[in-house]
């Protein structure tokens, strides 16, 4: 009983991880596509400072995911990060790449320096979703199991191939849904309408490959295959699809808000969707949830952790992205850092 | 020991370059904000412009700092399973948890330092006090977790083994609230105030020693310094708390500390030199009887030595030396801490005032580096005293290594090397540069009225984001002029 409610906390917090963190490596699939210098200037100049209070939060999803995993399922842990180490190592060394581009291009000031910062953060925006999907490809497909090595077969295959691109192309959806209206917070009508048809041109593209993928997972991950095409599974594949048709709706219609919601609910959906046809597995078809779990008391735990950090830490996520909704969070600037104080002698 | 794979080597110093260059941003992410809120809270309650000057420019140094942090910190965990999956695979169920605890506090922490950072313009001043209120609290919650999960690889328990050697029966209580746990606990966490302190105050000392000796100045080291002074000669006792509890739960460690060879009483103390693989000592200064008198206040305290046990179980004379040097500067340089803040003390009870010396400011400048070098010194003792163990008697090193070949770990290393060596040159640059941008900025037009609000520290936002936006009007979603009381 426990052990499934800890399969499902770490099911949502891959799903949020998926949402959170999508949005900001989508910022930076943009970021990257946005052009030259000269042109890309203002669609980067929303991408930092849309998402520059946010996206350490949207980040450490991805430590909990692990956390969960070490701790609730550490024999699950240990097959992935050993059958998957390659395409994982390079989403850590992205991860690296992405955050410092990040946090340093805001605090450079020579264009050489910004390019240099503004090409790693944008780079690693698009690899590390993809290794990830990539591995969770892998996964999904049973090629890891009790003693799997590390190999390429692991993670290059078809079905990890395109799970890595659903990844990217998610990624890109939702960063162009969120930065639409993003623009129009800020007061920007020109980069609403350019991210808006970025939007939908990212939702086409991961619509035919949402359609691609089911396909090739029929021979390549059958039980995952079967999972999505019954019971639950189907369920979030059609919530997943109504989703797909609001976003799309909502976008046309210009509405900010539904798009947001709606685009979430797609990536979402589409990850549920993924962890329930995996069912009775957290390895289709080597290693059940029962058996990766680890011990009771442990899990009872981590749930008690779980549900009093969901207390304290989700009023806390609420109030950040209200004030951050709302324009109440603004960088200082150097005009705010030198101001007062600094000339009196003592 | 001809067991170890290939792979131990690669693995382990990855492990050691990632861990060693995170430590040095854990001081600043753990005690900076304390230390920014006690200068913030001042400022707010005098009235102080410039300690709301300073304030707000540490807060800019610890949104770079913890930016850093956060991808640094990423890493660590991909790597308990890149690295060490069979430590993870076995034992995860059993010390994970604190883990747990940390990651979300560290989520917390993220969330509250978000709206600190970012709060500065809009929010009511008071209120975007008490929301920074919490970030120490949360801070302390997360080495918690972490100090939870070390410690329990030093002394692990709160389980049994069944008869495949795989831990059964836990008991979370008892797998947190290890017996090492107490001691390295408040020994990190103390270190962590006390490094941030002398860090920040070192800066501000240069300063003064370059001649800039106004009130931003003094502000600037005063209170820093005052905060690590305090905890310093706390942080001696727990350090010398700490070393007997080793001495009493892992004997083996405390000989590779002290370089003990045999089981003995009277046991002399020795101050650096070499252990050789046959027991001998070289070089190093010898205090007879005095490992005896520390460990246990009397010479006639019995000093377990290394061949105790057998030698596939213990330190070999190499990372004995290793462990008793760290030991050793650690120690050193924590003494010499504590005459500086003695030093600090005496003049200020008697004179109410800095002292004037520049020796002192000299000794403050360095102080900082030399508290960093500790707190590297401290981990190097506590993690190379524990080999070959990962898991304190019940796992070795080499058991949880990876399979992945040891040339695809030679490769990650030097990706990540590289990639980090940029990472914080680029940070180092940052800071520079910051500094640089305020002292001309502080020279140049000090007094200059250049934003509408530069009588008050709080105000509202509509000038400088229309110079932010590049072509926009710069509207924004409040009202103009909307400022708080």
């Amino acid at each position: 009983m426990i052990t499934g409610v800890i399969a499902v906390v770490l099911l949502l917090a891959v799903a949020a991880y998926a949402c959170a963190g999508g949005t900001d490596y989508g910022a930076g699939f943009w970021d990257l596509t946005a052009g030259g210098a000269e042109r890309g200037k203002r669609p980067r100049w929303l991408i930092d400072h849309a998402m520059a209070p946010v996206w350490e939060v949207n980040n450490v999803w991805l430590i909990f995911v692990l956390v969960i995993m070490w701790t609730g399922f550490p024999r699950f842990f240990q097959q992935v990060f050993t059958a998957m180490w390659l395409p994982l190592a390079l989403a850590a060394v992205g991860i690296v790449l992405r955050g410092a581009g990040f946090a340093l291009r805001k605090a450079a000031r020579r264009l050489a320096g910004r390019r240099l910062y503004g090409a790693a953060f944008a780079v690693s925006s698009l690899l590390t979703p993809f290794f990830f999907g990539a591995a969770v490809g892998g996964v999904a497909s049973g090629r890891v199991s009790q003693g799997t090595e590390a190999s390429a077969d692991a993670w290059a295959n078809p079905t990890s191939v395109l799970f890595g691109l659903l990844a990217v192309a998610t990624t890109a959806l939702l960063g162009a849904v969120f930065l639409a209206s993003d623009a129009r917070r800020f007061a920007a009508p020109d980069l609403e309408g350019y991210f808006r048809r970025r939007a939908l041109g990212a939702l086409a593209v991961v619509a035919v490959l949402a359609v691609i993928t089911l396909i090739v997972t029929h021979g390549d991950a059958p039980h995952v295959w079967h999972g999505l095409t019954h019971g639950a599974g189907l369920v979030f594949v059609i919530l997943a699809a109504v989703a797909t048709a609001a976003t799309a709706w909502s976008l046309i219609r210009r509405s900010g808000t539904w798009s947001r919601i709606a685009s979430v609910g797609v990536v979402a959906s589409a990850v549920v969707a993924w962890g329930l046809a995996q069912r009775p597995y957290l390895i289709p078809t080597s290693l059940t949830v029962a058996e990766g779990a680890g011990a009771e008391t442990t899990l009872r735990w981590l749930g008690v952790v779980t549900l009093v950090s969901i207390l304290l830490v989700f009023p806390a996520v609420a109030l950040l992205y209200w004030l951050d909704t709302h324009g109440e969070l603004e960088s200082l600037t150097d005009a705010d850092l030198r101001r007062g104080g600094a000339g009196d002698e003592g | 020991m001809a067991e170890v794979p290939a792979q131990t080597l690669p693995a382990r110093s990855l492990m050691a370059f990632t861990l060693a260059s995170h430590i040095i941003l854990v001081p600043l992410g753990v005690a900076l904000p304390l230390i920014t809120l006690i200068m913030h809270g001042y400022g707010l309650r005098r009235g102080d412009a410039t300690a709301l000057l300073l304030a707000r420019r540490w807060s800019a140094v610890m949104a770079v700092q913890f930016a850093i942090g956060v991808v640094t910190g990423t890493v660590l965990s991909f790597e308990f399973g890149l690295l060490w999956p069979g430590l993870m695979g076995r034992w995860g169920d059993v010390f994970g948890i604190g883990f747990g605890v940390e990651a979300w506090a560290f989520f917390l922490e993220s969330v509250l330092i978000a709206i600190y950072l970012y709060g500065w313009r809009r929010l009511p001043p008071r209120t975007h006090f008490l929301l920074g209120l919490p970030l120490p609290a949360v801070a302390l919650l997360g080495a918690f977790g972490i100090l939870a999960a070390n410690s329990w690889m030093n002394t692990p328990r709160g389980f049994s083994l069944d008869a495949a050697g795989n831990p059964v029966d836990v008991r979370i209580w008892k797998a947190i609230f290890t017996p090492m746990f107490g001691p390295q606990y408040w020994h990190f966490v103390v270190a962590m105030l006390v490094t941030a302190g002398y860090v920040v105050a070192g800066v501000y000392a240069v300063g003064w020693l370059r001649g800039r000796r106004d009130r931003y100045h003094r502000l600037g080291f005063t209170v820093p310094f005052t905060v690590a002074a305090v905890f310093t000669p706390v942080q001696f006792v727990l350090g010398d708390a700490i070393a007997r509890q080793v001495f009493q739960k892992q004997p083996v460690k405390f000989a590779a500390m002290e370089i003990v060879w045999e089981t003995d009483t009277h046991v002399p103390e020795y101050l650096f030199g070499r252990l050789h693989p046959d027991g001998s000592i070289s070089g190093g200064i010898r205090i007879p009887q005095l490992d005896s008198i520390l460990a246990g206040f009397s010479p006639d305290t019995k000093v377990t030595g290394l061949t105790s046990v057998p030698a596939s179980d213990r330190p070999t004379a190499t990372q004995a030396t290793i462990a008793h040097w760290a030991f050793d500067i650690m120690v050193g340089i924590g003494s010499v801490l504590a005459l500086l803040a003695l030093w600090y003390a005496v003049v200020w009870l008697r004179r109410r005032r800095l002292p004037a010396s520049p020796w002192f400011y000299r000794c403050a400048a360095v102080a900082g580096v030399a508290s960093v070098v500790a707190v590297e010194c401290g981990w190097i003792t506590t993690e190379v005293g524990r080999q070959p163990w990962i898991v304190y008697g019940n796992m070795r090193v080499a058991e949880a290594v990876t399979s992945t070949r040891a040339g695809s770990l030679w490769i990650m290393f030097g990706l990540i090397v590289l990639v980090y060596v940029l990472v914080f040159a680029a940070f180092l640059v940052v800071l520079l540069r910051m500094r640089t941008r305020w002292r001309l900025a502080d020279t140049a037009d000090g007094t200059a009225a250049e934003a509408p609000e530069t009588d008050t520290p709080y105000g509202p936002r509509s000038a400088a984001l229309a110079k932010g936006a590049p072509g926009t009007r710069g509207a924004d979603d409040a009202p103009p002029g909307g400022g708080r009381p």
